[in-house]
């Protein structure tokens, strides 16, 4: 089964696209359902503020930019390690990892932006690392692996953090106990520049940060479609015993692919702490963002292209969201949302079902075979996204505090 | 009573870029066993599946007992008592035999299993049948044979009457074809109609009644297998005359290019060694069949050859260079000196760079990424090469010229060209890229498994005489086959293996059918290179 699923991955082309506005389009009926369900009054006009507030003002257009960022990181990192045939539950770790590499570059040792950008990548990279490399060596399900090591991320960053009184807000005479300095005090330098983008767009939260996600985008895309890499490591993905056969060096991939995985997240990590607008809490909560890239990956159906695009809807959503308040309270809100979110993940699906007719082709053993999958398949993806809705409802909101 | 129980009619299929069956008539009567032949891609899967209710024609009608009906799923076929053996089986691997035959149309009891009852059942057909199987076996543990066997009960057990398989002696060794053909002549005397997909003609004349030939999605006709032979066949499926007997030249072996000593690889399946201190040569200019039952060693000691499988002692060489040097420990001071002996264990991209080629027993598992376009197949050995690749980057032009060479020298067929998904491709095609892939690399040396498994005869032919070719141009080759005409046709020298050791080595020219069959059955050994030690 597990090789079926990647398989349904990557099966490229417009039905992909078209599967994913599909799938957004269910998303939001739905939800514009649930809200006449809830407050029928309102509902109309909070519909409305849901999917245009986005565009409505270019501060909101701002925000919008500015946690799509992360976002796309994330997303590359979730979809990268797809190709490969490895699922990363662990962006969140790498995550975690690349904002703390970061910020310690920024605060105790006062790094300009760019090296701490840096940092974050080799951040993310080493803790995508361990995963790969049990994988690899050991065969232990990647999953297993990186659910852990997005726990022992946490721990261990909160711990270094709180062992280091300059990282602190209190250290540069803020009030809180809890949280990492404000970048703008601590050391303006590490700050993402903003090139004049938070005037133009009337923002604080502008910078040039969705640019330089963008092109971690177009890199990804170039490795895997371009390069011999690439090449290699999708050959893994699809089918590891014709790798082999061909005389890939599959445990080697498996490694670098996570590596790479690791290093997208950590990257994400360091955009979205080192825009200075949020501050690193210490929680003991893992934080949405790398889950969220999980959703972002397979509403991009893992192109790294489609990840800009699908981690620019997600993050319009959740802006537009915002904006349904006082009508419906924030958890609503983050009810609604992960819905939208849940049933727009559900592209992978709805592609299978518009592929059917040039799956046709196949030979029908082939046919069967995936019929059995796709049930599994659902039910997985179903498991999967569940628990990601159910985090992004539970921890919005700490989110939303930290900024 | 109507004399055709299933009739399908003008029937009309297409796919993107193809017409895979173009306005074909088929009839099949009561108890008859009714072949059907045709080219790999002739479309005779399409026409089963059509049968089979998985694709719906644009044109045509299927009749049952003289009546119009829709087969719009394999559920409705299954209503219409119409059951299908396909090609690669659909069993569940961790379900036992038992609940794979039930799965689906399992007896219960307000939604509890009524397992006493099915195995009943299953036992008592069983036994009518002969069909021998162990209910509580995993189906992950237990030989092809005996899968396809729970294949056939399967069929049984939901009282089909109409019952096709889809080339169901490709996986078979000679011995379960036997018994296989004879089964379908049981249910055949019982009044069962059978639609056997096939494109040996050898089965054909043993067991069919009558025969429709497919060519290129047209139908060209049904003939009565009584009133016509081999050759007529042959020439209405390819629709030219075919060579059986592959004409060449005594060989003139040169160096020795694979040099095997003493290889012992352990089995995964059991505690004994699969292969057992095997050593044999290969030179030049000649083609060194590998003989023998199925399961006897053969896949192990390719895969030790090519580096897919870990030897645990051994030596072998290519063109003199070690590409597996593992000593074996027999005693203390033994050990001793092998401490000191460097042991190689050469990457397959190694091996391949040192001009071994290797067309993969299983096409599917190894031969091919089948979610990469076929051209991206095509360089799967060789993206790494300059010409392929530059700074790391894939140069698609130059990759899409190569493919469009081989697909055109080896006439490899596809919907799409050198883009279609080698999913999509049928099973011989794939194949066919496959070995235009391990030939063009003109290798040095080149180990073939079972090259022609599932081909029609014209692609057999064709791949026969590339060995042939291959061998004439100085190259070794190493062909591992289960096909005997195969063995006995294409080879210059045979060994024979059973049980993981070497029992005899052969001249094609001095020994028959019957002598190899008893030596591959364990009847008889002789002392050859590897066991006078």
């Amino acid at each position: 089964m597990e090789q079926k699923k990647r398989r349904s991955l990557h099966i490229p082309g417009g039905t992909s696209i078209l599967a994913s506005l599909i799938s957004i389009g269910v998303g939001l009926i739905v939800g514009l359902i649930l809200l006449y369900a809830l407050n029928a009054k309102a509902a109309g006009g909070a519909f409305i503020s849901l999917i245009t507030t986005g565009f409505r003002s270019s501060d909101k257009f701002a925000k919008v930019l500015y946690q799509a960022a992360p976002l796309i990181m994330t997303g590359l990192s979730v979809g990268f390690a797809f190709k490969t045939g490895l699922f990363n539950i662990g962006a969140t770790g790498q995550y975690t990892v690349g904002a703390a590499f970061a910020l310690i570059g920024a605060i105790q040792f006062q790094l300009p932006w760019y090296v701490c950008l840096l940092l974050s990548m080799i951040g993310g990279a080493i803790w995508g690392i361990f995963p790969g490399l049990f994988k690899a060596l050991f065969n232990v399900n990647e999953v297993i692996t990186s659910i852990m090591f997005n726990w022992i991320a946490m721990f261990a960053v909160n711990l270094t953090i709180n062992n280091l009184p300059m990282m602190l807000a209190k250290y540069w005479g803020g009030a809180q106990m809890d949280r990492t300095a404000n970048l703008a005090q601590a050391n303006p330098g590490a700050l993402i520049p903003r090139m004049g983008l938070d005037t133009l767009m009337k923002s604080n939260y502008m910078n040039i940060s969705i640019f330089i996600a963008i092109l971690f985008a177009i890199l990804a895309w170039v490795i895997l479609s371009k390069a011999t890499f690439g090449y290699e490591l999708k050959a893994c993905g699809y089918n590891r015993n014709a790798s082999i056969y061909a005389g890939i060096t599959a445990k080697r991939n498996i490694v670098l692919s996570m590596v790479f995985a690791g290093a997208f997240a950590g990257v994400g990590g360091g955009l979205y702490f080192l825009a200075g607008t949020g501050q690193y809490t210490l929680l003991k909560q893992l934080l949405t963002a790398g889950f969220n890239g999980i959703p972002v990956a397979l509403l991009a159906t893992s192109n790294p292209i489609g990840t800009i695009f699908s981690a620019f809807f997600v993050s319009y959503i959740q802006v537009g969201g915002d904006a349904m308040q006082p009508d419906f309270v924030k958890e609503i809100i983050d009810i609604i949302i992960s819905v939208i979110i849940y049933l727009a993940a559900f592209a992978l699906l709805t592609r299978e079902l518009l592929a059917r007719g040039k799956q046709r082709r196949e030979d029908e053993a082939e046919e069967a075979a995936a019929a059995e999958a796709k049930a599994a398949l659902t039910a997985d993806a179903d498991a999967d996204v569940v628990e990601v809705a159910a985090d992004a409802a539970t921890q919005e909101k700490d989110e939303v505090s930290k900024s | 009573m109507n004399e055709y129980v299933i009739e399908m009619l003008n029937i009309t299929k297409e796919f993107p870029g193809i017409r895979a069956n173009d306005d074909i008539t088929l009839r099949l009567r009561r108890g008859e066993i009714h072949a059907l032949l045709g080219e790999n891609g002739a479309g005779k899967s399409t026409l089963m599946s059509v049968l089979f209710g998985l694709y719906q024609p644009e044109k045509g009608v299927i009749k049952k007992d003289g009546e119009i009906v829709r087969i719009k799923n394999p559920n409705d076929a299954n209503m219409l008592n119409i059951g299908m053996v396909h090609q690669h089986f659909k069993l569940v691997e961790v379900f036992t035999v038992l609940e794979n035959i039930i799965l689906g149309v399992e007896p219960n009891k307000m939604g509890f299993l009524q397992k006493k009852e099915a195995r009943k059942k299953v036992l008592e057909l069983s036994e009518r049948y002969v069909l021998k199987i162990d209910p509580d076996a995993l189906v992950e543990d237990i030989s092809v044979g005996m899968q396809q066997r729970v294949e056939i009960l399967k069929m049984l057990y939901r009282d089909n009457d109409i019952l096709i398989f889809d080339e169901p002696t490709a996986v078979l060794t000679p011995q379960e074809i036997e018994e296989l053909m004879h089964i379908m002549r049981s249910f055949a005397a019982e009044g069962k109609s059978i639609l056997f997909i096939t494109h040996k003609l050898n089965e054909i004349m043993a067991v069919a009644d009558r025969c429709t030939v497919l060519r290129k999605g047209k139908c060209i006709g049904t003939v009565d297998v009584k009133d016509t032979d081999k050759a007529k066949l042959s020439r209405m499926m390819v629709g030219r005359d075919v060579e059986f007997i592959v004409s060449k030249d005594d060989a003139k072996p040169g160096e020795t290019v694979l040099d095997v000593s003493h290889l012992t690889v352990p089995s995964k399946s059991h505690k004994n060694n699969a292969v057992k201190d095997v050593s044999f040569h290969v030179r030049a200019g000649e083609i060194v069949c590998l003989a023998g039952i199925e399961g006897n060693g053969q896949t192990e000691c390719v895969y030790a050859l090519t580096g897919l499988e870990r030897p645990s002692a051994g030596t072998v060489k290519i063109k003199g260079e070690p590409i597996v040097l593992i000593g074996r420990k027999r005693n203390k001071q033994n050990a001793a000196e092998l401490a000191k002996v460097k042991t190689i264990l050469m990457p397959i991209r190694q091996r391949s760079k040192l001009g071994m080629s290797h067309i993969p027993e299983d096409r599917q598992k190894f031969g091919l990424v089948l979610d990469y376009t076929l051209e991206e197949n095509l360089v799967l050995q060789r993206y790494w090469e300059p010409a392929f690749q530059k700074n790391g980057f894939i140069r698609k032009p130059s990759v899409r010229q190569y493919a469009e060479k081989l697909i055109k020298q080896y006439d490899i067929r596809s919907g799409q060209g050198p883009i279609t998904t080698a999913r999509s491709m049928s099973g011989g095609n794939q194949q066919k890229a496959i070995v235009a892939r391990e030939l063009d690399k003109n290798p040095e040396l080149l180990i073939a498994v079972q090259p022609t498994r599932g081909l029609d005869v014209g692609a057999i032919e064709y791949i026969h005489k590339q060995l042939v070719a291959a061998r004439d141009n100085g190259k070794a080759v190493f062909l591992v086959s289960l096909e005997l005409d195969e063995v006995m046709n294409v080879s210059d020298r045979i060994l024979v293996m059973y049980e993981g050791e070497i029992v005899g080595e052969f001249d094609p020219k001095a020994t028959t059918v019957e002598e190899l069959g008893l030596f591959m059955a364990g009847a008889k050994k002789q002392a050859v290179e590897g066991m006078v030690h």
